[in-house]
């Protein structure tokens, strides 16, 4: 028992693992083996990436101790702005690159405002998911330009790849980000400032480490994986729609949670996000597959998030009992 | 006397209207271990904050090392050479011991940007050395520091700031939250340093361990200095009466 918990604490994604194997047996079961098939594999999977990317900036900015409700709106503004410049004749990678660094200006902002006038992220980035969501309505013009496809290299995001064709290249960025920004957490001086800021933030400051910068820092890789995030999406869908990435910003949050993070910050790992971001897609598929009425979605996630967050907080107070303890 | 390691002139910090410190005038040599005492609010960690540069000061002089300093912030302080323990205790519960001994001056395997590797490997001997030499016990420095008990934790601190110290080294209430034993420790680090010349500031409300360590003490009452007297030419009883206010000063008409 003590083994378990003491397990549990230092690896606080496990559950989540856990839960994992669990639901796939599970939904293997109840969908008499449709599940693990590999056109619904190649389903679950090529859409992951865009969910868990979102996941993977938002982990990686709770755990330096602050919010982003605006990702859902950045990640349709993204690929909005990218599309209109593109129906003017711009050519794909310009048009990227500004959608991206409109991203950039938006974490900017998002942590300059919040650290200059002192106000909780949660507000700063409730009023920028409106903003950003108005501009993408705005820029649209009302009726969504449709992509040029043909000027687009595609096959180096969506097309299919790999082994029998299981995953889109988009997985592949994923991963590769993810990577990144996990190796940044875990192994550079970075990680251990944000870390440090998101845990305990005066201490961060009395030892001289540059608390402001480094949230801004992870205000901004949130918001430009968001755009990233969300351009994947429309270069799969072909057009993009204003309404895109609604609802995302609870779900990524939930991702970090049910992955293990703590809403205080300073706790949580980016494998954690993924992982929630993995549980969220499987239970989202596999209750489609076993006939669920898929209105029990929501219900699902909402229940895992406390499930989640309940769980967490009794294994650090079993943990802290087992300290006093001996 | 040897020379100034540490001097202010008319250090003083407003806090909107509160008056936190007042026209400090203080003066360290190099090698002296002085005693900063006084009462709950008496100014004594917001003095300290000053030096460090944690905040800024609103008016008066630093000089430190012989030069008038206006530190940026506490990293510049901690490059200058002032290593300080702060009250509340600066260390991130999130991180292992190797981690916050080094915040701030991490080293490298190699650097790109915010891509530095961390050269976790050399953090872990330099912290098991560290430790070994302020004879501080930790079971497993791996561990994030959250998972370490109160007196533990502050250990952590104090070898920290004993393994950089350079020039000058501060601790504010050092032993507040230690045990017999562990408080004995921290005094042996604070003897260590004395031997090995640095100066230091000494915040602490234990009179005994006042008397014991340094050489001078200085008392602070509502956010002044209001006596600077050496170890010998004073006692207990005189000290108190300085940190109540029966003696020194001309605010001492309260009820
Ligand atoms: N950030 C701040 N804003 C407003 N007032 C402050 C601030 N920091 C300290 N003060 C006030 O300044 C005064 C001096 O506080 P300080 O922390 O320096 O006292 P101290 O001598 O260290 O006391 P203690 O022995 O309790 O640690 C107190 O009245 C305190 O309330
Ligand atoms: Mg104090």
């Amino acid at each position: 028992m003590r083994l378990l918990v003491k397990t549990f604490l230092q690896k606080p994604e496990l559950a989540a693992v856990l839960l994992l194997v669990l639901l796939i047996v599970l939904f293997q079961v109840l969908s008499n083996g449709i599940f693990l098939s590999a056109a619904n594999l190649r389903g679950v999977l090529g859409l992951l990436p865009e969910m868990a990317l979102v996941a993977v900036g938002v982990t990686l900015l709770m755990i330096c101790g602050e919010f982003d409700l605006s990702v859902g709106s950045v990640f349709a503004l993204m690929p909005m702005s990218m599309a209109v410049l593109m129906a003017q004749g711009w050519p794909f990678l310009p048009s990227v690159l500004v959608g991206l660094m409109l991203c950039a200006a938006i974490g900017f902002a998002n942590g300059w405002l919040t650290i200059r006038f002192a106000i909780p992220s949660f507000i700063t980035t409730l009023g920028m998911l409106f903003m950003a969501r108005s501009l993408t309505v705005v820029i649209s013009g009302g009726f969504p330009p449709r992509l040029d496809l043909e000027r687009i290299p595609e096959h180096l995001f969506v097309a299919f790849v790999g082994p029998g064709e299981l995953i889109r290249a988009s997985f592949l960025w994923f991963l590769g980000l993810a990577l990144v920004v996990s190796l940044l957490l875990s192994r550079t001086n970075f990680g251990n400032w944000v870390r440090a800021t998101g845990g305990f933030l005066p201490a961060a400051n009395a030892m001289g480490i540059p608390t402001a910068r480094v949230k801004i820092a992870c205000f901004m890789i949130c918001s430009l994986l968001a755009g990233f995030a969300g351009m994947i999406q429309v270069l799969r869908v072909g057009s993009p729609l204003p309404s895109m990435g609604e609802g995302m910003e609870l779900a990524a949050v939930a991702a970090a949670v049910i992955g293990g993070t703590v809403l205080t910050g300073g706790i949580g790992s980016i494998l954690g996000g993924i992982i929630g971001a993995v549980l969220i897609r499987v239970i989202d598929n596999g209750l489609v597959l076993s006939r669920v009425d898929s209105n029990w979605f929501k219900f699902a996630i909402g229940a895992l998030t406390i499930l989640a967050v309940v769980g967490n907080a009794w294994l650090r107070k079993r943990g802290r009992a087992m300290k006093v303890e001996g | 006397m040897s020379k100034i390691i540490l001097e202010t002139r008319g250090l003083t910090k407003h806090y909107g209207g509160v008056h936190a410190l007042e026209d400090a005038n203080f003066i360290l040599h190099d090698g002296e271990h002085v005693a900063v005492v006084g009462d709950n609010g008496a100014g004594k960690s917001t003095f300290v904050r000053q030096v460090t540069a944690v905040e800024q000061r609103t008016s008066g002089e630093i000089i430190f090392d012989g030069q008038p300093v206006h530190f940026s912030g506490p990293l510049e302080a901690r490059q200058a050479g002032i290593e300080t323990v702060f009250q509340t205790l600066a260390l991130a519960d999130d991180l292992d011991v190797p981690s916050n001994l080094f915040l701030g001056r991490e080293l490298f395997k190699f650097r790109l940007g915010p891509f530095s590797w961390l050269d976790r490997k050399t953090m872990r001997d330099r912290t098991l050395e560290a430790l070994k030499t302020t004879a501080v016990k930790i079971p497993n420095i791996d561990n994030p520091i959250r998972n370490m008990s109160g007196g533990q934790r502050q250990c952590v601190s104090i070898a920290r700031t004993a393994a950089f110290a350079s020039k000058l080294v501060i601790m504010d209430e050092p032993t507040a939250a230690l045990g017999v034993q562990e408080t004995a420790q921290v005094e042996n680090i604070i003897r260590g340093l004395k031997d090995r010349g640095i100066p230091m500031i000494l915040i602490s409300h234990n009179l005994r361990q006042v008397f014991d360590l340094v050489d001078r003490i200085v008392v602070f009452r509502r956010g002044r200095i209001v006596a600077s007297l050496r170890k010998d030419e004073t006692d207990g009883n005189d000290i108190v009466s300085y940190i109540t206010g029966v003696k020194g000063g001309s605010d001492t008409a309260y009820a």
